[in-house]
């Protein structure tokens, strides 16, 4: 980091643990969260190891069921509650809000530090959960099992997710009223970039729905420590209810980890085929579709729970209406290729990716919104298969994709291009090697949750063992050169992708105000009619 | 911080409130209004999940549901509505002074917010001690003398001791906001350019007072409480 002395940046700005412990730039922040929801993703990497080695074989051999169930349970709750949400949003969506808008920083930075250090303790409880002992309720933490049954550590893990809510409510809040707020002089609405636009989706499905989540785990928590009665059958209460609560936020939690990666997409699409997005404006308004029909589609996790046949078939009608924004968004960004000047640097790789996977994993949920098939398919590894393509397939691949695109930016260095290309590849195929032959074997009827399975699942299941060895491979080689290059990589440049865009308009890495002079903006957010711009 | 950056800033004189990032105060205070009323609708959810529960659990049980909330003492919810309402009035009264840089005004007013506040916590405390001599809080100890309404009636406690708690939590955080209110307000840090945080506590204080205008019938009039009128 020697020679970046040369210019001044949010780097080299100050120096020393606490320049970065008490830091009010939304850049530091984001590298804070950035290196904590790398570590969580790690770990909740490592149980899903556990779990693919227990399902070489069909016999229960490597762990009990008990310990299994603790697996699954601490591999959801971690790379739900502390990879997936924040993922996108807490590290590019913080870096990259307020430049893109032409703002000094977040509207509230001592707020935005105040979420990480949030997220941070929540994640201190739910640590200690697993070190002592783990817990065995699933992620979904389904009532009665979860407040009358369960001598595990339900109280400490419901803590901790309820504490880190609470960063996600405060980081929503904060990229609401900075939309709102911090704009650049001429960046009107319709001037954003579509990044902008999903984040401001995501925020308002964080800010409306995690609340609720927050409310369910701490009746659960009331129930086990004070003894009240809420979900209790005992006293009249439903366990349903719980379900009701707890997906009222977490099929919306769904979407606040694909709309932001939705909007790195529409990004990388944008740069890469040198093209202004097809549609914009139905892109834009697709988003927020997508936040408020998500709010309306809780049910169809609940078709073979005692729900009423009519409440099904709603909840049914509901979910198919979600196609109809996602296919948007789909059929816009390949419109938008269309007579593009197509290069294929590795974002674009990952981008190319996230389309097809998240079509795939887009359509198998309209089987899944399907009540009569739903019944079949219900808790077996097709729906495990459906929703990694979403949050694996989509999320990952638009993180990783947005990674590197902004890597120069917030490093100044490039990454190892080829590398990069190899690694994508790498996902790419062990993600749906893993996941493909879930479909099939959840078609077949296994189920999902249990460490031991019939002989006939080997094969698939051997097949599904093996690309998940690929896949972390795929993983690891990004986190190599990403730390070389941080020493040794080539610098970038302003702008190394000839991209659009205020970020790729400032310094790289940016100075800790951003812009030495609030920009004022004069054109959409996707300007490339005039062809290819020269490549710095 | 070097000094080459607080140089682009500086370029003329702020108010010594406008953080380095905004462009003005008037954007900040703007942003502040709107930040507090983007949390309200994240508290209006957070209430809003217990309500539902208490709304479907009550159309399920609805005798208990009356004979539990015939066990709530009115007189003393109504005072304590009519304190909040009070409290709200005292709350709006110190926004206004701090808009018109009436500093004795802020003291007073906020002082008399705290005091009103904490009256209710008191009232509350003796609701609460008064349910616990009856054995009427949920749990082992929970008695009740029609064992087929036992555990609905249970049930009623809970959502009541969760509803109620929540509020007066809500009520204790609004009460620590005052302090620091009180404290800014004594150095003369609020005045007609500079009001925000007094406003946007208001916003937060009404606000509370708001749940608690829904908790009092919900809780305590509605159902069989007609016959003891």
């Amino acid at each position: 980091m020697l020679d970046t002395a040369r210019t001044r940046n949010y780097i080299n700005a100050e120096y020393g643990v606490m320049s970065w412990l008490l830091t009010r730039d939304h850049k530091r922040i984001a590298l804070l969260y950035l290196g904590s929801i790398t570590t969580f993703f790690a770990l909740g990497g490592l149980f899903a190891v556990a779990i693919r080695l227990e399902l070489l074989t069909p016999a229960g051999d490597l762990v009990q069921s008990e310990t299994y169930n603790k697996l699954f349970t601490m591999h959801g709750v971690i790379m739900v509650f502390f990879f997936l949400i924040p993922s996108i949003p807490a590290t590019l969506g913080n870096f990259l809000i307020p430049i893109m808008i032409g703002a000094k920083d977040l509207a509230f930075p001592k707020l935005n530090l105040l979420s990480w250090y949030i997220y941070m303790i929540g994640g201190t409880f739910t640590m200690w959960a697993v070190i002592s002992g783990g817990v065995d309720t699933g992620w979904t933490f389904y009532t009665p099992y979860s407040s009358a049954v369960s001598n595990t550590h339900v109280v400490a893990t419901a803590l901790g997710v309820f504490i880190t809510g609470f960063s996600s409510i405060l980081t929503g809040l904060n990229f609401i009223v900075t939309i709102h707020r911090m704009r650049a002089p001429g960046m009107t609405w319709f001037r954003m970039p579509l990044f902008v636009w999903s984040h401001y989706a995501t925020s308002l499905i964080m800010v409306l729905g995690t609340p609720v989540i927050a409310i369910t785990v701490l009746l659960v928590f009331a129930e086990r420590v004070l003894k009240l009665c809420i979900f209790d059958a005992a006293c009249g209460g439903d366990p349903v209810l719980f379900q009701h609560l707890f997906w009222f936020y977490s099929h919306p939690a769904v979407y606040i980890m694909v709309l932001p990666g939705m909007g790195v997409i529409s990004e990388l699409v944008a740069a890469f085929s040198r093209k202004n997005v097809f549609g914009y404006s139905f892109v834009a308004f697709a988003s927020l579709a997508i936040a408020v029909l998500g709010f309306l589609v809780w049910g169809h996790h609940m078709f073979v729970s005692s729900q009423s046949v009519y409440a099904g078939m709603i909840f049914s009608i509901l979910s198919f209406m979600v196609g109809i924004p996602s296919a948007v968004k789909v059929f816009n960004w390949t419109a938008t290729l269309y007579k593009g000047s197509i290069s294929w640097e590795a974002p674009m790789l990952y981008a190319f990716g996230f389309i097809g996977l998240f079509t795939i994993g887009g359509l198998t949920g309209l089987f899944l919104a399907t009540l009569g098939l739903d019944v079949h398919v219900h808790d077996t590894y097709f729906i495990v298969a459906h929703f990694h393509y979403i949050m694996v397939g989509g999320t990952i691949m638009a993180y990783l994709g947005g990674l590197h695109y902004w890597w120069p930016k917030i490093t100044g260095r490039l990454y190892p291009e080829g590398w990069a290309k190899f690694a994508a590849l790498v996902v790419f195929v062990g993600f749906n090697l893993t996941f493909f032959p879930q479909f099939i074997v959840g078609y077949l009827g296994m189920p999902r949750r249990y460490h031991a399975y019939p002989e006939e699942f080997q094969v698939l299941n051997v097949m599904s063992s093996a690309g998940a060895s690929i896949l972390g491979v795929g993983y690891l080689i990004p986190l190599v050169y990403f730390f070389w290059s941080m020493r040794y990589g080539p610098r970038s440049g302003a702008n190394p992708w000839g991209a659009k865009g205020l970020e790729w308009d400032i310094a790289s890495p940016p100075i800790t105000e951003n812009f030495v002079e609030t920009p004022v903006v004069t054109e959409g957010a996707y300007a490339y009619t005039h062809g290819r711009m020269n490549v710095v | 911080m070097s000094s080459a950056q607080t140089g682009t800033s500086a370029a003329h004189a702020h108010h010594p409130a406008q953080a380095h990032h905004f462009d003005s105060l008037e954007q900040q205070q703007e942003a502040s209004t709107l930040g507090m009323w983007v949390f309200l609708a994240n508290e209006v959810m957070f209430f809003g999940g217990l309500l539902m529960a208490y709304l479907v659990y009550r159309t399920w049980h609805p005798d208990a549901f009356a004979a539990g909330s015939a066990h709530l003492d009115i007189p003393l919810g109504a005072i304590n509505t009519a304190v909040l309402i009070f409290s709200s009035l005292t709350m709006a009264l110190a926004v206004h002074a701090a808009q018109t840089s009436w500093r004795r005004g802020q003291i007073v007013f906020i002082l008399l917010t705290i005091a009103l506040g904490t009256t209710f916590l008191v009232i509350k405390g003796f609701e609460y001690a008064d349910k616990f001599t009856h054995h009427l809080v949920p749990g082992p100890h929970f008695e009740w003398p029609d064992e087929k309404l036992r555990a609905p009636v249970q049930m009623f406690y809970s959502l009541y001791f969760a509803l109620t708690g929540l509020h007066a939590l809500h009520m204790v955080v609004g009460i620590g906001i005052m302090l620091w209110l009180l404290w800014m307000a004594r150095r003369g840090r609020f005045s007609a350019q500079y009001y925000s945080p007094v406003e946007v506590s208001g916003l937060y204080w009404h606000f509370v007072d708001i749940v608690w205008i829904f908790l009092f019938p919900l809780l305590y009039l509605i159902g069989a409480h007609v016959r003891h009128v």
